[in-house]
């Protein structure tokens, strides 16, 4: 007999066996582990997947699979950029599907109110736990500027909306659910864009909204972060709201200047692109850079998490994590069950040994008789 | 017959054609870019991409209103109480048979003064007297992530951000922390109507509830 050594317990885990999900606990708006970690005051760390253009599943599956125990929450991006790819609901079915914990971004670039309820529906029915309310990039900054914008709803109202849904089990319109979608809130803030004296307010509006955990903008500019976290601490948000600070590598010193003139809101210091200037291989200087800047925002008082925005660079965000040192050597769980594997596997069993035809003839022959 | 061709969504040129989809983004330039590139030359360049047209060339209007937020609280509380005393002479003739002539003049006055863009349902006093219609994401609890480093609009980008604004004008206001408030989603169907009827009518209401209260 050959001793099998019994893994260690892990608190993200049902108990009564790993196949289950896991029990709802008090307090808690969602079943989901990026809540689950937070409220327990462990140090999150969450990311995000880069949207495939392919109507390949296995690009998806791949593409998380390198976070594998790395990550508390995959973002699974709503067009970022206005850029079209694989949709944001997609992509979640695909990642529940395969047990991971995706946060599922909405932009209201792209929907009306009456589709993203539904879609909010449809993704909490799909086992998402997490979802994260944008306002979304304007059109023109994406591939397709001629498109319509919608904005029926701003990050605000749609923040309002799902909470709504939840807590109140009703549509917008006062409809009733007869069950409503147990989800995580978040938003997004970016505390590196003028007016800046308004932007820790405006966090405060973003929670009354109903906002639960903040995700930032890309941080690079440290010291504005921290004046941004002070204020939101005398204000007393830090109480009431988890907030994960965006980073990530910069791949070189012309990719920085490109994005600081291209991408709208994001503010990268001139001090930042003299270090990559200066660095003999400036892809690990970027990474560098983004490693220490996870190490001093970790230390400021408030910050729950990191939210690692690795775009084409996803293979280092392990690497980063693990260089930190940000998860203590806590292991963050890989994949867990969801509510409806056993319907699915039954059916499984089912097709395989059960009912060995299903030939429209002799589904014929064996009703008649 | 067939000059005018639908021009197709990516830019690029005239559906229908050959060779009209840009070619596909290579390392280093985003599809985006791409896009921007292969679009046809042209000398006629509108500065304003974003589908809310701007309803004039300047802003110095719009900015001299929200300079002059607190004035102009002020006038509108003024304003409006003689709306509302007006109440009696608006239900006799009708709320319905006003609309024309009352919109009419707030559209102009409100056009001028604010760029108003008849929502409908003003929510100027709360935003510091800027029209966040104008915003190109029509948002209503702005300001979004994108505003630029100066200040301007991420879409347009010579435009001031119409919720840096705003934040600057609700530090005149005496009520300006009314910017505190989330806004609900607009109302679609309240477009092209006059809010300055409806303000007075829902005002007439309450009051005429709370005198039933009263008694």
């Amino acid at each position: 007999m050959n001793m099998v050594t019994p893994r260690p317990p892990h608190p993200d885990e049902n108990p009564a066996g790993i196949d289950l999900p896991l029990d709802p606990l008090p307090g808690h708006s969602s079943r989901g582990r990026l809540e689950r970690v937070l409220r327990r005051g462990e140090f999150a760390v969450t990311t995000e997947l880069n949207p495939p253009d392919s109507a390949n599943p296995q690009d998806v599956y791949e593409r998380a699979a390198i976070f594998d125990g790395w990550v508390d929450g995959i973002n699974a991006v709503d067009a970022s950029g206005a850029n079209c790819h694989m949709s944001s609901v997609g992509i979640c079915a695909l990642l529940t599907r395969m047990g991971y914990a995706p946060i599922m971004q909405i932009a209201c670039r792209d929907k009306n109110r009456i589709a993203i309820q539904g879609d909010v529906l449809g993704a909490a029915a799909m086992g998402v736990a997490n979802i994260l309310c944008l306002t979304g990039d304007g059109v023109q900054a994406g591939d397709q500027p001629g498109a319509k914008p919608v904005f029926d709803l701003d990050s605000m109202s749609l923040l309002e909306t799902v909470r709504i849904m939840r807590d109140n089990g009703k549509f917008l319109s006062g409809r009733k659910l007869t069950t409503p979608p147990q989800v995580f809130l978040g938003a997004a803030v970016n505390p590196f864009a003028p007016p800046y004296d308004f932007r820790p307010i405006h966090l405060g509006k973003k929670i009354a909204a109903g906002a639960q955990f903040v995700q930032t903008q890309y941080c690079f500019d440290v010291p504005m972060f921290r004046t941004f976290m002070e204020r939101a601490r005398d204000l007393g948000f830090t109480e009431k709201v988890f907030i994960l600070c965006g980073v990530g590598p910069l791949a070189s010193a012309k990719t920085a200047k490109w994005i600081r003139s291209n991408v709208p809101g994001v503010h990268i210091p001139d001090e930042i692109i003299k270090r990559l200037e200066g660095a003999q291989d400036q892809k690990k200087e970027g990474k560098q850079i983004c490693i220490d800047i996870i190490n001093e925002v970790k230390e400021i008082p408030g910050v729950s998490g990191i939210h690692v925005m690795a775009y084409r660079q996803e293979e280092y965000v392990a690497e980063m994590v693990h260089e930190s040192g940000v998860l203590k050597g806590r292991k963050p769980w890989k994949r867990e069950g969801r509510a409806d594997d056993q319907i699915v596997a039954d059916r499984l069993e089912h097709l395989l040994h059960d009912e060995p035809t299903q030939q429209p003839v002799q589904l014929v022959e064996k009703a008649a008789r | 017959m067939s000059e005018l061709q639908p021009v197709s969504t990516t830019a690029a040129g005239p559906a229908g054609g050959e060779e009209k989809i840009p070619p596909s983004a290579t390392g280093g330039m985003t599809q985006a870019t791409m896009v921007k590139k292969t679009a046809p030359k042209t000398d006629y360049k509108p500065a304003d991409v974003s589908p809310q047209r701007r309803v004039q060339r300047r802003y110095s209007v719009r900015l001299w209103s929200i300079r002059h937020s607190r004035l102009l609280e002020w006038f509108y509380a003024r304003f409006a109480d003689i709306f509302l005393l007006l109440h009696p002479l608006w239900k006799g003739i009708g709320y319905g048979r006003v609309e024309t002539p009352v919109k009419f003049v707030e559209k102009h006055v409100k056009g001028l003064m604010f760029d108003c863009r008849m929502c409908g349902q003003c929510v100027l006093s709360s935003t510091g007297m800027s029209c966040p219609m104008n915003c190109p994401k029509q948002l209503r609890n702005g300001p979004c992530g994108g505003v630029r480093a100066n200040g301007n609009c991420e879409v347009e980008p010579d435009m001031p951000c119409v919720w840096v604004k705003a934040w600057e004008g609700s530090r005149n206001m005496v009520q300006g922390d009314a910017i505190l408030n989330v806004q609900k989603p607009v109302d679609q169907s309240l477009r092209e109507t006059s809010a300055w009827l409806r303000v007075t009518a829902q005002a007439a209401a309450a009051r005429e509830a709370a005198k039933k209260e009263a008694a």
